[in-house]
């Protein structure tokens, strides 16, 4: 991993992490332990065979989703690639409707159109869950556009893995981000494969991934994602300047994923050794972290913790039990959700043929 | 009282009435402002409007193109320009992975209601890259809108329904009509607004229906007139407007009263808008043919650079003429 931070800063004292009551941390972790306990429940039931599709888990990386979601404000929005279940989560969406939603249901967060990519929340200011790699990237940029539009002081982060770096979609969006003084900040999850390709395999840089940003006259920082703490400290600082300065950042966080690229990578094993992915889990895991400095801290004992574990291993049955149970799409659903107007069956929806079914 | 402006003047006035009427409507693309559009489209609108409603764009289509269809998911309401819609294969994923696909992927949740315009044509000797006519690619992506504006009126009015359309809608204009004039209704006469989805009968005739878009329009009108001077057939032409939303009943309606029928498209003939319409046609009119239905489209090849030989690579009157005698 390239990105590391200096251990001897201790985020916690930043300010913004000490403005955390002890229901506030207990908060945090009970959402990194609710992601995994969900992933967990996903892969159990993908290999069951009851999600279709690919399913790419957030187990390993949750840090990052709910540190930086956490500092998100009512003008502050979201998106991000597939690997969207923890930022769901995060931004506070329902166990339910998510597990429905790769249930393929009716009661799933996109109706059971979108699958385990494509989960969506405007209400809660997550705009996706999406399937092209970096194809997110100009989206993020033109949601925060719009809200310097809108005359709104907020930011929009954008999230995008380290194998989205080398997309060309990605760096028009960084020339226009500098170039037009947007307030977006670009989160690299950098778990350090896309796919199975290892970062010195694919992405030509000079230190880091971030500091790319400097060809682009644009602020970087890089940030130890297994702890929580200094996710928020430094994500703060850049959704700060875009909220303020209108000026953009990209943020390096590097993370782990446990498992492959998605379950439906059978390789993810032989293209990393079982020893890096156990020190990970040994050392870094973020929910370990933080859980040991929660108790450090004297906010919650081990028996709490496990509380916390059992609660959430419960809702996550409950979400499989929901989502097991709830109906599934009719034909006449395929057809619905296509066109705003046709939806909303306006006068112009009323003009001409607007879907061509033989 | 209408008055006569050309195409690129009525494009100019919908953009501005639109401007106008909500500030919510940006105009962005390369050269839009400063430069006042790369054909003059927008010209004024920069110096009238400002910084903030008319943005000129780096070079960069599937960055500022992904900007706008983000910006318009949170309420803004963007009118991006293509300098060519030759230009949407640098911006692809964009335009139909997100633009398209949005709202049917969040299950209705979001919406996204861009406007994307610009010419699509042949025939200005730019080569293969710079003339391409993707408005059949674009129809053939549900989630999408497109029309193809004829005449200044229709330019000024389709403008102006899309911009005011939840949807995305794709707008397909044409560098050889942005000089061409005719009448549109004056804005002092009230809001000029042509329904999406509306063909309109550019020329009434009883002997073959002739449907197309776009120039082949106009290059329609103008066979239209040598088939009845030179030979006494008097074509009805039917102008799609919009091509999807489509006008089915009005082109079932004229095939009904002419019983012939021939397409023009600029298209290429592998699929595409009259592959659809002679679909449909066949589907929901057989009975009434007196003749297997025929084309005209480009012929199927690249675009050829040639100034020499572009425009009969393309359909004009001549060859749309010889198709109609060939007919019998």
């Amino acid at each position: 991993m390239t990105a590391t931070a200096s251990p001897a800063l201790d985020f916690a004292s930043s300010p913004i992490n000490q403005s955390l009551s002890a229901d506030q941390k207990i908060g945090l972790l009970t959402q990194m332990i609710r992601i995994r306990r969900f992933e967990q429940a996903a892969l159990k039931y993908y290999q069951a065979g009851k999600i279709g599709g690919f399913l790419h888990l957030y187990i390993g990386q949750e840090a990052v989703a709910v540190g930086t979601i956490s500092l998100g404000g009512a003008d502050d929005h979201f998106i991000t690639a597939y690997r969207d279940h923890g930022h769901a989560l995060a931004v506070g969406m329902g166990m339910n409707e998510c597990m429905a939603e790769m249930y393929g249901k009716q009661s799933g967060c996109s109706k059971g159109k979108g699958g385990s990519m494509h989960f969506f929340a405007p209400d809660k200011n997550f705009w996706g869950g999406h399937g092209i790699v970096a194809g997110q990237t100009p989206l993020g940029l033109g949601l925060a556009y719009g809200l310097k539009y809108l005359g709104r002081e907020g930011c929009c982060l954008c999230y995008l893995g380290d194998g989205a770096v080398n997309q060309g979609a990605f760096h028009e969006s960084l020339n226009l981000a500098a170039l037009f003084d947007i307030p977006v900040v670009y989160v690299i999850e950098n778990n350090g494969y896309s796919m199975g390709t290892s970062q010195a395999r694919s992405s030509a840089f000079r230190g880091c991934l971030a500091q790319r940003a400097e060809a682009y006259d644009m602020d970087w920082d890089v940030i130890d994602g297994s702890d929580l703490y200094e996710v928020r400290a430094k994500t703060h600082i850049a959704m700060e300047r875009a909220r303020k300065q209108h000026k953009p950042s990209i943020l390096e966080i590097s993370t782990y994923r446990y498992y492959g690229h998605s379950i439906a990578d059978a390789n993810h094993k032989k293209y990393r050794t079982p020893e890096e992915i156990e020190n990970y889990k040994q050392h870094h895991d973020p929910i370990s972290v933080f859980r040991r400095k929660l108790i450090a801290e004297g906010i919650i004992t081990e028996d709490q913790a496990a509380e916390i574990n059992k609660a959430a291993a419960d809702e996550a049955a409950a979400a499989v039990k929901f989502a097991d149970e709830a109906p599934a799409p009719t034909i006449a659903d395929i057809s619905t959700d296509v066109y705003w107007e046709t939806d909303n069956q306006t006068p112009a929806s009323k003009i001409g043929r607007h879907f061509f079914n033989d | 009282m209408s008055r006569i402006i050309t195409y690129r003047e009525a494009l100019r006035e919908g953009l501005d009435e639109e401007l106008a009427r909500d500030p919510n409507v940006v105009l962005m693309g390369e050269e839009v402002a400063q430069y006042n559009g790369a054909y003059k489209v927008t010209e004024g609108l920069w110096q009238k409007w400002g910084d903030k409603r008319v943005v000129d764009t780096p070079i960069s289509e599937a960055g500022f193109m992904g900007m706008g269809i983000g910006a318009s998911m949170l309420g803004v309401r963007p009118v991006m320009e293509l300098m060519f819609w030759s230009f949407h294969s640098v911006a692809f994923d964009q335009l139909v992975n997100n633009a398209a696909c949005v709202r049917y992927m969040s299950g209705g949740l979001c919406h996204c209601p861009i406007v994307v315009r610009g010419p699509a044509n042949g025939g200005t000797n730019v080569g293969a890259t710079h003339s391409h006519i993707p408005e059949g690619l674009f129809a053939a992506f549900p989630g999408l809108k497109v029309c193809a504006p004829a005449t200044p009126a229709d330019a000024k009015g389709l403008i102006k329904a899309a911009i005011r359309d939840n949807d995305p809608v794709y707008v397909m204009e044409n560098t050889l009509l942005y000089g061409t004039s005719g009448e549109v209704p004056d804005p002092a006469d009230g809001d000029f607004v042509v329904p999406l989805g509306v063909a309109e009968i550019k020329r009434e005739g009883s002997d073959l229906s002739i449907i197309a878009h776009g120039r082949s329009v106009i290059q329609s009108l103008a066979a239209a007139e040598t088939l009845k001077a030179e030979h006494g057939i008097n074509a009805e032409v039917l102008d799609l407007r919009s091509i999807r939303p489509l006008d089915q009943d009005a082109i079932l309606k004229t095939v009904m009263k002419t019983n012939r029928v021939l397409l023009v498209d600029e298209s290429k003939p592998f699929g595409g808008v009259s592959a659809m319409v002679a679909m449909l046609i066949q589907e929901h009119a057989f009975d009434y043919l007196d003749a297997p239905i025929q084309r005209v489209c480009s012929i199927d090849a690249p675009a050829i650079y040639s100034p020499h030989i572009e425009n009969e690579q393309l359909p004009n009157p001549r060859r749309i003429v010889e198709k109609v005698l060939a007919m019998g």
